[in-house]
């Protein structure tokens, strides 16, 4: 098939970028999205032109480094897939498709399609863990944890941490990627001792590295690639207050 | 010194860091006799971990707890995303929670025999002995691993065991896992105990004095060349299973650390030992730019086969059982469908070389779920499998519900890596090397469930016990930039990105990584010939000048360069193809991953030569011909037999 690419160009930080039309033909349906960049890179490089930046690794949907914008949607129009998880089956001959980087304050852009996500590993390095020093540990056994329990706390673990919530954001708030990383800790057994200093210290840490406010628009839980639940922002907002009555 | 054609032969090395005595006692005796650092002066020792996987994260982030000052090194965006990520199905652990005879003695027997006795016994014995407190470490963590109603942890089966041991989380455990030390290795980060360089890319190594001291990184933001040293340098940088340009490895997995540190003498052990995965989702098409990989845990309940007709194109349900040869339940009635990789891998070749392949290609089995369905119901089976179905069906837009799961063989993982001692370390003092970076613990042939066992091993427990022993005779000198060594090296680095960027030819980079690639799966994959190898060597050597005549990397290597990157990384797998080629072109025999057709038994299974080859081929690089130092295995508790799983 023949399809009309509009691409955002943006050579760093420090320039204004545009869109970039590009016409690519005799793309096949079993090529994957990222597939078919490729194929526009060889041909750009070919030519002379400067390819196209973007991030990918694993290309199975697991690593999170993927981080596309297609036609307005991060990761694009398929429901629980990551940009290079989609497949071109899904377009058709003639089909043009607009392709940004996500558009955030707190996630600034690095080159093209590229983009600079460090502030969430900011929020995990504020309180996003357990603290349990290798070597410290009793028997796993030691500590059963109810199956449903176990269940929710995986449900919010699969977080990939893509940025995806942030994208769809209006605000550019990372409330769902914080909420699925408190929602996981604290309905742990094992997170019980610092549940409520976790989720201070991750709010704190996620205002400081510039992202929104959260007003429950759902945007977020509806790009997300990996299905992480609206409800997890409720869980944290609850472990918020209750937290902060305990520190007055 | 012997020369035998592509190599010569030196002296033989041995591992003296591993104690004497009964085998169980041995790691328990390494522990007590290596030196310590009191907590006061570890505040003055730093350490360099370049990788962010479950090796290199776990080890960072226990040496930071430990006191030491830690820097961490990864290419990609954020330490969370090294590929251990995408491991699916498991980690084994002797536990014996199922009662059902597991030790930690049997882990070793399994994990010593399913490399097919080119492994080291006191490597192996210890990563039983420390899986149990694996488990143990990263429930700790809050790592979300599948539970049962009780609310005691849930475990599966895997290929080469009997016993039920391998711990899981759907089939996202290596997430899980990572993001476990993933967490430990942030919160290292917030208490300043590991500054964590992201983006950045190790492309050379700085040794003064003999000694391991430092690395020269490439900014991949900004393009800028930087030095960073350190009193130790830890490798934990992955596989060089990319080699083959299509495999399950991330498109950024690279050789280039441990090639680098090769070049500066470190030897290279096994290179050969490549484990192709039989369960991954066949090639499409030319645009293909990597493979993706089902889970062995899908071998639990899914069952292989294809028509017993060759050419026989009916639809899969229209096939009725009397006319499906299920292959390996046949071959290996003891095992069934959970025989090891590299039997099942060799298995599916067979079958489609013999024309019985199914799908456009011909090249693919079936993995059928039908009958797990029909025992268990659809929502028991979602419960397992269902995110694996669900990727499958998004790449192929098959439904395995209803059809069965077309799989092929693909690269997966290399055995082969830099050599270490017991301690893990190389031959250069002061540089280590952990998890699949190293060559030490799954000999020809890895099982199962053991990658994610042995990087969380080696970086949570072993390194932070064995590195006190080096660094307690340090801080060494310090090091500036205008250190003779250091400006050397750094100049190194600055002309190879000039002459890439120089040679400004007509083909692109990814042109010749798949070239490579081709001659590699062809050559050194599944079976491997002593005329195909040869060939091989000729055709890498050709490729390579070609290569350094008309590659074409675009931009400058002042900014952010993904072509730069990948054509730096393809140069350091030329000269690793070359090396894995003459590695199976002198091991004349058939072990584990390594199938020479020349060494087979009657039916066709890989034929050991225990009297010639029971030993490690570390290989040392000279610039010309490689020369071959030989580390001889022997076997005291696990007697070498030919492996069979019938």
């Amino acid at each position: 098939m023949k399809l009309y690419l509009r691409i955002w160009r943006q050579p760093s930080v420090a320039h204004t970028g545009e869109m970039v039309n590009y016409v690519l033909e005799d793309v096949s349906p079993d090529m994957s999205f990222l597939e078919m960049l490729d194929v526009l890179n060889e041909r750009l490089t070919l030519d002379g032109e400067d390819p196209i930046a973007f991030d990918h690794d694993c290309r199975e949907g697991i690593c999170g480094m993927c981080s596309l914008s297609i036609d307005g949607r991060a990761h694009g129009p398929e429901r629980a897939t990551t940009a290079c998880q989609l497949h071109m089956r899904h377009y058709s001959d003639g089909d043009t498709i607009t392709i940004e980087p996500w558009r955030a304050r707190a996630f600034p852009v690095v080159k093209d399609l590229v983009v600079d996500r460090s502030g969430f590993d900011d929020i995990i390095a504020a309180g996003g863990y357990i603290s349990a020093p290798t070597g410290a540990a009793p028997d796993a056994h030691a500590t059963p944890v109810p199956k449903a329990d176990a269940e929710n706390a995986f449900e919010n673990a699969a977080c990939i941490g893509c940025g995806a919530c942030v994208s769809a954001c209006p605000n550019g708030s990372a409330m769902l990627f914080t909420a699925a990383k408190v929602t996981h800790l604290n309905s742990l057994p094992q997170g019980q001792a610092e549940k409520q200093t976790r989720v201070l210290d991750m709010v704190d840490a996620m205002d400081d590295a510039g992202f929104g406010g959260c007003t429950l628009t759902g945007e977020c839980a509806t790009a997300c690639p990996k299905g992480i639940p609206l409800e997890s922002i409720s869980t944290m907002n609850r472990e918020y207050l209750k937290a902060s009555l305990k520190r007055l | 010194m012997t020369d035998i054609g592509e190599y010569t032969v030196g002296d033989p090395i041995a591992d003296e860091m591993a104690p004497s005595g009964p085998v169980e006692r041995r790691w328990q005796t390494r522990r007590f006799e290596a030196k310590l650092v009191n907590p006061a002066n570890k505040r003055k020792l730093s350490v360099i971990v370049v990788g962010t996987g479950l090796a290199g994260g776990a080890a960072a982030a226990t040496l930071g707890e430990l006191g030491y000052r830690v820097k961490s090194y990864c290419y990609q965006d954020s330490p969370r995303r090294a590929h251990s990520i995408a491991a699916q199905g498991g980690i084994n652990a002797a536990k014996n929670y199922r009662n059902d005879g597991d030790s930690i003695h049997r882990l070793f027997y399994d994990t010593v025999k399913g490399g097919d006795f080119r492994a080291r016994e006191s490597n192996v014995h210890r990563l039983a002995e420390v899986s149990v407190e694996i488990i143990d470490q990263c429930v700790a963590q809050g790592v979300p691993f599948a539970r049962e109603y009780g609310g005691l942890l849930d475990t599966r089966s895997f290929g080469g065991a009997q016993v039920s041991r391998t711990f899981y989380a759907r089939g996202q455990t290596g997430q899980q896992l990572l993001l476990g030390a993933y967490q430990a290795l942030e919160r290292q980060v917030g208490a300043g105990t590991v500054e964590m360089f992201e983006r950045h890319e190790m492309l050379e190594l700085i040794m003064v004095d003999g000694r391991a001291r430092g690395i020269v990184v490439r900014d991949l933001v900004t393009g800028q060349i930087t030095t960073d040293y350190a009193d130790a340098v830890v490798l934990a940088s992955g596989g060089y299973g990319n080699v083959f340009f299509l495999s399950t490895n991330a498109k950024g997995c690279n050789v280039t650390a441990t090639w680098r540190a090769h070049r500066k003498g470190a030897l290279f052990a096994n290179p050969c030992y490549t484990q192709i995965h039989p369960t991954c989702i066949p090639v499409s098409g030319d645009h293909q730019s990597k493979l993706t990989l089902m889970s062995e845990s899908l071998r639990n309940d899914g069952r292989v086969w294809v028509p017993k007709k060759a050419g026989d194109k009916r639809a899969p349900r229209d096939i009725p059982e009397d006319e499906r040869d299920y292959y390996l339940e046949r071959i290996y009635p003891s095992f069934g469908n959970l025989v090891p990789r590299d039997i099942a891998s060799r298995a599916a070749k067979n079958v489609c070389d013999a024309g019985l392949g199914v799908g456009p290609s011909g090249l693919g089995v079936y993995l059928d779920f039908a009958d797990a369905i029909g025992r268990l119901g659809r929502e028991a089976v979602e419960a397992k499998y269902g995110n694996l179905f669900e990727m499958y069906e998004r790449i192929t837009g098959e439904n395995p519900y209803e059809m069965p799961m077309r799989i092929y063989p693909a690269v997966h993982y290399t055995m082969g890596g830099l050599w270490v001692d017991y301690d893990l370390q190389s031959n250069i003092p002061g540089l280590f090397v952990l998890g699949e970076a190293n060559f030490s613990d799954h000999g020809a042939n890895r099982l199962g469930a053991s990658a994610l066992m042995q990087g969380l091993a080696d970086g949570y427990f072993v390194l932070p016990n064995t590195i006190s022993d080096y660094l307690s005779a340090g801080p060494f000198e310090a090091l500036t930039d205008d250190h003779p060594d250091v400006v050397a090296t750094r100049e190194d680095v600055e002309g190879r990105i000039e002459k890439l960027l120089a040679v400004d030819g007509d083909r692109t980079v990814d042109s010749f990584h798949r070239e490579l690639g081709h001659i590699m799966w062809e050559y050194c994959g599944m079976e491997r010939t002593e005329a195909g190898l040869s060939k091989a060597i000729g055709l890498i050597r050709d490729l390579k000048e070609e290569f350094w005549r008309r590659v074409k990397v675009p931009g400058t290597g002042k900014e952010f360069n993904q072509s730069l990157e990948r054509a730096g990384r393809v140069a350091d797998f030329f000269e690793l193809a070359e090396l894995m080629c003459i590695d199976a072109l002198h091991r004349e025999e058939s072990c584990g991953g390594h199938f020479r057709a020349e060494s087979q038994t009657e039916d066709g299974e890989a034929k050991r030569d225990d009297e010639n080859f029971a030993y490690v081929a570390a290989w040392e690089y000279t610039g010309e011909r490689p020369v071959l130092h030989k580390e001889d295995l022997t076997f005291e508790y696990v007697k070498p037999t030919q492996r069979s799983y019938k």
